[in-house]
């Protein structure tokens, strides 16, 4: 069977086709290939005969063979804790205990079939079940027999680290509704198809004659048919009527319960009175095929937010408490004030508090969007969300949980979705008005039929009222809107509400954050100056520093050879000493070269001042007591950024910078730009940020594109917040769209998939209007029966169906023509779609 | 034709069964995760026998 973990290399032959390990006795001395097998001996006689040889090359290019699964070698300890049971954990009876957790790296069915087997593995693990679509697996286990703690070890053990859920509770609510709404379209739909049933041989009746009793039958029987389809399955729209009469706001569920209503009452006196037609079949179709658009709509709509959910959960959930010579691995929740907490490198901040011991560098780019590391010692003050970039620190606990800094912006971000006026959606909208001029149409058929012929006044208002059922609304919309945003997901665009991308269609002002999304967010190095043998030594002296400026390094110089260091001193915050193939080298800040009694020379000092000025930081490269080279680092735009910006314009929009970074930053890189921005801000505060955005929604739609918790806030206030690949958690929760694909070009292609959405939209919408057009004028002349009813109705949804689904609102890679996109003369880079 | 009175309720009971399968399947949670099980048959089923066992 398949196993996604790859065997352990061990010391020796390993086969030249399938890299497992030859067997002692099959090792050909002197030959460069070796096999396993002969299995593998053919293949590779095979391969090679046809001279695809490149597969070997390409195998190893692309890093499969040889990967590795991703373990933590954490030790799960907070997992035991009760502060952990009451939160995530609870009691299934027989004295078990059950638990979801998400897993990281869950791809395939080998991994269901691993995870799985965990059950198996270890006694007292009762159930192990794997969600592939969710990657959350439900353990119940019996907590006298073993301990959680070592089932996700065993889980991490095979790759897949896991995590709480933190919210569970209120998916286990959404998955009953789920379940009901299922169990309502099912019933819908049995019943629909059974009254058309009975309709057929009615309508069949109509044209060869039937006799009178067998029409009773019928008609009878569709009744009592019909009755679960009207008084429990359509009991979801008569709920979003009444919501809509007493708020007194437009919904499309007012109109649909209006024309079920008609027609199931119409048709029930008919039955009991024997006398006239019944609309049974148009009304349970309806009721069916409503319903169907409704449950696509959710499905699509709970994707978005499982994926959601899954990078929320994969944040830090425990932190390390130190008592005395002991370190205790606790969930966030029940960390006591005033402990002392442990942060390794490379970790995020669990909590607020001070330093007490260690030094480091902190990036607190996602909390306060400042590009540049700052240095931390004992006593400095740090944040939760923060990110340890140095070495191992300690910290007193000074705030934890909602009373953190972070804590409180996510206080605000509710706050401010609170406060968001409800958009109501176009169909919506449109449906207000829809009732109105339906009402007055029926009264003006009854009104002038009582005069003509009032024995058939009301059958005709009713007629009226099933045929202008907005059936084609309430399916095409949906559809459309789900349509998209399943084809957006596959390309890499995640959007959590349908509702989105009518906001996004209409132009307005994009704000956007500049650290993360503008630029790369991380340091890189900008210029070298001076001289180049220096290369090779810095990439050296650089390689074992955790700085990230010495990552920066590292990265730029990757393609310098390696070379032996041979001593090395680092001063925190200065810079490092270190002698490399005999020439003693010194690299820092002007200050530190300047503490060593050497001289910056004459030529360097202007570009020095020119790289200050652009905000970068200079960093100066000594040799043997000679000032001989100048990096400088910042943090650089995407090479994509200046291409998004001009096309955002061409589509229409205004485009702003409001960044939490120093303004000199936010100025070079307006600067580098080039591009007319209606506002540029630095140095901005996450709550002047919100008011700022609150302010702009004022004159017109605004859209927010961020990565960072302080931008969270902001993000949720805007009409629309697009949070970007990499960001922090407290934004993907924030904001309605978050985008798999590191860069701010999905940005791009999620306003062109907006536009053209809306497009399908409006084209439903004027098809189902014309049919309503055809359908009142015959109902008011009186010409429309059942039969007619029912053959328009399925005509209307297939034509607006189609419409919806012939439509590429995401297909990037054959895009057609369009109005929007015929005065961009510069085509938006896009990278291809794996779809 | 006076046969259509015992088929028509017949036919109606066939149906009100399959419809209150499949609410209980529904209600069961069987409809929860439609991905994974197609990929869980595939696998050979002789130790998930004992995991059944010990349910």
């Amino acid at each position: 069977m398949v196993a996604s973990e790859p065997e352990p290399r061990r010391a020796g032959v390993e086969c030249t086709h399938c890299g497992l390990p030859v067997p002692a006795g099959l090792v050909e001395p002197g030959a460069v290939e070796q096999f396993c097998c002969n299995g593998c001996r053919t293949v590779y006689a095979v391969l090679h005969d046809v001279g695809l040889d490149a597969y070997y090359d390409l195998r190893e290019s692309a890093g499969e063979a040889g990967q590795r699964a991703r373990t933590s070698d954490r030790s799960y300890a907070e997992f035991d804790d009760p502060a952990f049971a009451a939160l995530y954990c609870r009691a299934v009876g027989d004295g078990l205990m059950s638990v979801e957790l998400s897993l990281e790296g869950v791809h395939c069915s080998a991994c269901v079939w691993l995870v799985e087997r965990v059950s198996l593995i270890i006694d007292g693990a009762v159930e192990t079940v794997l969600d592939v679509g969710r990657s959350v697996v439900r353990v119940v286990w019996d907590p006298e027999a073993t301990t959680l703690s070592s089932i996700a070890r065993t889980l991490d053990s095979f790759g897949y680290p896991s995590h709480p859920r933190p919210g569970a509770r209120s998916a286990e609510l959404g998955r009953r509704a789920d379940r009901a709404l299922l169990g309502r379209m099912a019933v819908a739909g049995a019943v629909a198809a059974n009254v058309m049933l009975m309709a057929a041989a009615l309508y069949s009746g109509m044209f060869h004659g039937i006799e009178p009793q067998y029409v009773r039958l019928f008609g009878w029987g569709s009744f009592i048919v019909t009755l679960p389809a009207v008084f429990w399955s359509a009991t979801v729209f008569y709920k979003g009527a009444w919501g809509a009469i007493r708020t007194r706001t437009p919904h499309m569920d007012l109109p649909i319960s209006l024309g079920i209503i008609a027609g199931f009452l119409w048709g029930a006196y008919a039955t009991f009175s024997s006398s006239g037609e019944i609309y049974f079949d148009s009304v349970t179709t309806l009721i069916f095929l409503l319903l169907v658009g409704r449950w696509v709509q959710r499905r699509q709509q709970h994707a978005a937010r499982d994926a959601a959910e899954l990078l929320y959960s994969l944040a830090p959930s425990s932190a390390r408490i130190v008592e005395g010579e002991q370190v205790r691995e606790v969930p966030i929740q029940a960390v006591p004030l005033a402990a002392i907490v442990e942060v390794r490198a490379g970790e995020h901040f669990p909590v607020d508090g001070i330093v007490t011991s260690g030094e480091s560098m902190l990036d607190a780019s996602l909390l306060t969007g400042e590009s540049r590391p700052e240095r931390i010692s004992r006593g400095s003050v740090v944040h939760a969300g923060c990110v340890n970039l140095g070495s191992q620190i300690r910290m007193r606990v000074e705030q934890t949980g909602e009373s953190t800094r972070v804590g409180k912006l996510m206080k605000r971000v509710e706050e401010a979705a609170r406060r968001r006026a409800a958009v109501v959606a176009l169909a919506d909208r449109i449906s207000g008005y829809f009732v109105a001029v339906v009402l007055v149409l029926a009264l003006i058929t009854l009104g002038v039929w009582w005069f003509l012929d009032p024995a058939h006044a009301v059958e005709h208002v009713v007629a009226l009222l099933v045929v202008t059922c907005p059936c084609a609304l309430g399916l095409a919309t949906p559809l459309a809107v789900s349509w998209a945003l399943g084809r957006a997901a596959r390309a890499g665009i995640l959007i959590k509400g349908g509702d989105v991308l009518e906001r996004l269609a209409k132009p307005g002002l994009v704000v956007f954050d500049k650290t993360g999304t503008l630029t790369e967010g991380r340091l890189a190095m900008q210029a070298w100056e001076g001289d180049e043998s220096l290369k090779p030594l810095v990439r050296a002296a650089e390689s074992h520093s955790a700085h990230p400026v010495a990552a920066a390094f590292l990265r730029a110089l990757a393609d310098e050879p390696e070379i032996e260091v041979n001593a090395l001193s680092q001063t925190l915050g200065g810079g490092i000493s270190a002698q490399v193939s005999g020439r003693s080298l010194l690299i820092g800040s002007q200050a530190f070269i300047e503490s060593h009694g050497l001289d910056v020379p004459a030529w360097m000092a202007e570009s020095l001042a020119c790289h200050t000025e652009a905000a970068r930081s200079p960093v100066l490269i000594a040799s043997d007591g000679q000032v001989g080279a100048l990096a400088a680092f910042g943090d650089p735009l995407r090479p994509d950024a200046v291409s998004i910006l001009r096309a955002l314009r061409k589509l229409g929009y205004r485009v702003a910078v409001l960044s939490g970074d120093h303004p000199d930053v936010v100025r070079t890189v307006v600067r580098e730009l080039g591009e007319p921005l209606v506002e540029a801000h630095g140095g901005v505060s996450p709550e002047a940020k919100l008011a700022w955005i609150e302010r702009a929604q004022e004159h017109g739609p605004v859209i927010m594109v961020g990565d960072g918790v302080n931008d969270a806030a902001a993000l949720s206030a805007a009409g629309v917040g697009i949070a970007v690949h990499g960001g922090a958690e407290a934004s993907l929760a924030a904001a309605d769209v978050f985008t798999t694909r590191a860069g701010v070009a999905p940005v791009v292609d999620l306003v062109l998939g907006a536009h053209r959405t809306l497009r399908v939209i409006h084209r439903n919408l004027i098809f189902s209007f014309l049919y309503n057009l055809v359908g009142v004028a015959l109902a008011m002349a009186g010409l429309i029966g059942p039969l007619l009813a029912a053959v328009l109705m399925p005509l209307s949804s297939i034509t607006v169906l189609t419409s919806s689904f012939r439509s590429r609102t995401f297909d990037a890679g054959r895009r057609r023509p369009s109005a929007v996109e015929s005065n961009n003369p510069h085509p938006v880079p896009s990278p291809e779609y794996s779809t | 034709m006076s046969v259509i009175y015992l088929l028509l309720p017949l036919a109606l009971l066939v149906s009100t069964m399959a419809v209150a399968a499949f609410l209980w399947a529904t209600g069961r949670g069987q409809f929860d995760d439609v991905q994974t099980p197609a990929i869980r048959m595939l696998h050979d089923d002789d130790d998930l026998a004992h995991q059944h066992a010990q349910r």
